[in-house]
């Protein structure tokens, strides 16, 4: 139906003008603005938020954590930061009480789900029907600074731990905190211990992206000084004649952004100038493609049948959407059933307690009944009292009258005999 | 801005930052400002690509347009001769061409209609470039819903669909309302007014305004869709050209002395029809709206709002998928299977066999 050539180039006989397409494309991801997201871990004053306030440049609100957490648990702040036309949505987490327990064995734990909550949120967008993945605000940790501390010997067991945890989640970026303690001498010695322990161990850490001319070189040189030795500082000192971020010790001045005192400005470089957008693209098409790609297959589907044949996610989506509709189908008539039997029970008891009623009103109605008997049996007898008082009076009234006649009789004869 | 700047070294940048959006501040250059180089010189790195479809009849220059377009030959134009038999249904032919320019590489890929409304009953004559549209979305689909996805999904989707107006000088006729209303809905379409210089200055601004009258009318909305304007900016650009749309346009691909000037042109017995000037046609607007300017625009509205459609649909209906294997093998389908009569969803429906084995 339709037929395809073969790929040629072809060559233009004048200026067509597609050249802008970079530009049209910076143009658009401008006004969308850009998502940054950094996860700190490390120790309970380390550094990381005067880190944080000294890679960007600005103050970000915190107050220091105490030593008291029960847990680790992770903070996460957003800010909006622009820089000329460049809008930057940075969200830094932290590790709240991140080896402060005296039992260290879950701390990597929360790191990990929350690492795993932002893929499941971006993979739940994804996956759903009416999606806008386009104006997501994407929560993705991209890069992970990892602070070590300056102990100057070797890694510590729960550093190992927890990077080893973290390498296939995350982009890992180790850094030596607080590198104004060791000695120039000892740092090279702690640096290449550090390598080789996380080579023996076989962490992934963050590879500089080598394969592109433009950054190849910088990349390149950059990596030999892993893990970069920082220091971090918001306070500013008057260095010759102009102010520089730096920390004032009595033997010296260490300054934050001079190569010879510590590898700020090489991590500033490496995270933000030359790799952000890298480092954005290895967490969504490698970290994020790899969970995904667990988590479906958790969940059962497949990309091939165990016939070996293509089938598509599709139809193990129906068949999912098919079972979960019969399930709840399923959980509906065993609601109904329920509702039934209870209004069946309730029915029941009101049944009960209206023939109680009824019995209740039963007795009432006879006890009334027999009151009523009661009483009118009384009020005969009284009635009965009643007629026989008035006979006996009758009868005594007749007895007076007839006794009164006789008299009345007896004193006109009297009088007649008298005559 | 020449895309190869490479960022400033280390310690001697001394960018001025604009004040930032309370709570925060920048005291200083942080450098995120180097992003967008680092986003060129990927985007450079991984090329770009670009589909774009030709729709019209016979006859109206629409090879001749592409090559004028890309100024080379995508393909050889085919004069409609008359050895050559119509074909009976609409046959979607389709080149791939990488170029190159300063750098920058485009994967073009250019589809070509030909017999599209040639026949005498054109009755569903827009069901198979419908198809094909949805077809490429399909296999979008298909990639980007894999378990183990490839880094780049190459997209072969649609872009830009430029629908070709004849010149009648009245307004638009019945198969071009009918096209037009359909595809403006699964991809963006912008519509020329073909072989321009039949018509003159004032005959082509009535066609116009009877043009943008009938779309009106039919509720039909071309690219740049209204709805999709970010900003105020974009809307005043935008407004301007939808004033002039649709383009009357003169395609041409032998160039002729003018002034002393080669320019790309059409030759006639009184006088040669510049293409790139903008007093004779309006090529220039065509060529800087799908190249220059509105590129990278085309894609992304295709991708975020074109695509998604397509996709909610097809998940929600995915019972009236066919099941099974090879379904993305596009083996060579006689035509009368992709006419299928619903404008919006690409249905195989009975005729796919692989059905049975689910």
């Amino acid at each position: 139906m339709f037929e395809n050539e073969e790929l040629r180039n072809l060559s233009l006989s004048g200026h067509v003008g597609f050249d802008s397409l970079p530009d049209q494309l910076v143009n658009k991801s401008t006004s969308q603005g850009f998502c940054f997201n950094i996860l700190c871990v490390g120790e309970t004053g380390i550094g990381k938020s005067t880190l944080m306030d000294t890679l960007f440049n600005t103050k970000f609100e915190s107050d220091p954590a105490t030593h008291n957490e029960p847990g680790v648990r992770l903070k996460a702040r957003s800010y909006e930061l622009q820089e000329s036309n460049v809008r930057l949505k940075l969200t830094i987490v932290d590790t709240v009480g991140f080896g402060d327990q005296i039992n260290k064995d879950d701390s990597y734990k929360p790191i990990v789900e929350y690492i795993d909550a932002q893929f499941e949120a971006y993979l739940q967008e994804e996956l759903k029907i009416k999606r806008s993945l386009f104006n997501y605000h994407d929560t993705r940790i991209h890069a992970c600074l990892y602070f070590i501390a300056p102990t100057g010997h070797s890694l510590k067991s729960l550093d190992l731990v927890t990077m080893k945890k973290l390498d296939s989640k995350v982009n890992i970026i180790p850094i030596i905190a607080k590198a104004d303690t060791i000695a120039k001498n000892e740092l090279h010695k702690f640096k290449s211990k550090i390598m080789s322990e996380l080579v023996s161990n076989g962490v992934q850490i963050y590879q500089f992206p080598t394969d592109e001319e433009t950054v190849a070189e910088i990349n390149a040189t950059m990596s030999v000084h892993l893990p970069f030795a920082v220091v971090g500082s918001t306070e500013e000192v008057k260095i010759g004649n102009k102010m520089a971020k730096a920390r004032q010790y009595p033997w010296g001045v260490v300054q934050v952004e001079n190569e010879n005192h510590c590898d700020f400005v090489k991590l500033r470089e490496m995270l933000i100038r030359v790799n952000m957008e890298d480092l954005r693209e290895q967490t969504h098409t490698r970290h994020y493609e790899l969970y995904r790609r667990c988590k479906l297959e958790e969940m059962g589907f497949k990309d091939t049948d165990p016939d070996s044949k293509p089938f598509s996610l599709q139809e193990t989506y129906e068949a999912k959407r098919n079972e979960f509709l019969g399930e709840l189908q399923k959980k509906e008539e065993e609601m109904r059933q329920m509702f039934v039997m209870r209004v069946k029970e309730k029915e029941a008891e009101l049944k009960e307690a209206e023939k109680e009623l009824h019995e209740k009103f039963d007795l009432l109605k006879r006890t009334h009944q027999e009151e009523k008997k009661k009483v009118e049996d009384k009020k005969k007898e009284l009635e009965e009292e009643v007629n026989n008082f008035q006979k006996k009076k009758a009868a005594a009234q007749l007895l007076q009258s007839q006794a009164q006649q006789s008299g009345a009789q007896q004193t006109k004869k009297d009088k007649d005999k008298k005559k | 801005m020449d895309p190869l700047r490479r960022s400033p070294s280390p310690c001697s940048s001394s960018r001025p930052s604009s004040p930032s959006t309370p709570p925060c501040e920048t005291l200083g250059p942080v450098g995120i400002e180097a992003v967008l180089d680092q986003l060129k010189i990927k985007a450079m790195k991984m090329g770009f690509e670009f589909n774009i479809m030709v729709v019209g009849q016979s006859g109206l220059g629409k090879s001749t347009m592409v090559n004028t377009l890309f100024k080379s030959k995508v393909w050889k134009s085919n004069p409609p001769g008359l050895g050559v038999p119509t074909p009976q249904t609409l046959q979607l032919h389709s080149v791939t061409h990488v170029i190159e320019e300063k750098g920058v590489k485009l994967k073009l890929t250019v589809t070509d209609t030909p017999g599209f409304g040639d026949q005498i009953n054109n009755d569903k004559c827009w069901d198979p470039i419908l198809g094909y549209i949805n077809e490429q979305y399909e296999r979008y689909l298909q990639e980007e819903i894999l378990i183990t996805r490839q880094r780049h999904i190459p997209d072969t989707r649609v872009h830009c669909c430029v629908y070709f107006v004849p010149p009648t000088g009245h307004c638009l006729r019945p198969l071009d309302i009918e096209f037009l209303q359909r595809l403006c809905r699964t991809v963006n379409v912008v519509p020329v007014i073909a072989r321009a210089d039949s018509l003159t200055m004032e005959e082509r601004e009535a066609f116009r305004r009877r043009i943008q009258q009938n779309l009106r009318t039919h509720c039909i909305d071309v690219y740049p869709q209204k709805c999709f304007d970010e900003d105020i900016n974009d809307k005043i650009l935008n407004s301007k050209l939808r004033d002039r749309i649709p383009f009357a346009v003169v395609g041409a691909d032998r160039e002729h002395l003018v002034n002393g000037r080669c320019v790309l042109g059409r030759k006639t017995k009184w006088g040669i029809i510049e293409v790139e000037n903008m007093a004779h046609c309006e090529f220039p607007l065509l060529r800087d709206l799908l190249i220059r300017s509105h590129l990278q625009d085309l894609k992304d509205i295709t991708h975020n709002v074109h695509y998604e459609n397509y996709r909610v649909i097809r998940l929600n209906e995915s019972h009236l998928l066919p099941r099974g294997p090879g379904w993305v093998n596009l083996a060579p389908a006689s035509p009368g299977q992709l006419t299928s009569p619903r404008p919006l969803k690409v249905c195989r429906g009975a005729h796919d066999d692989s059905e049975d084995e689910f």
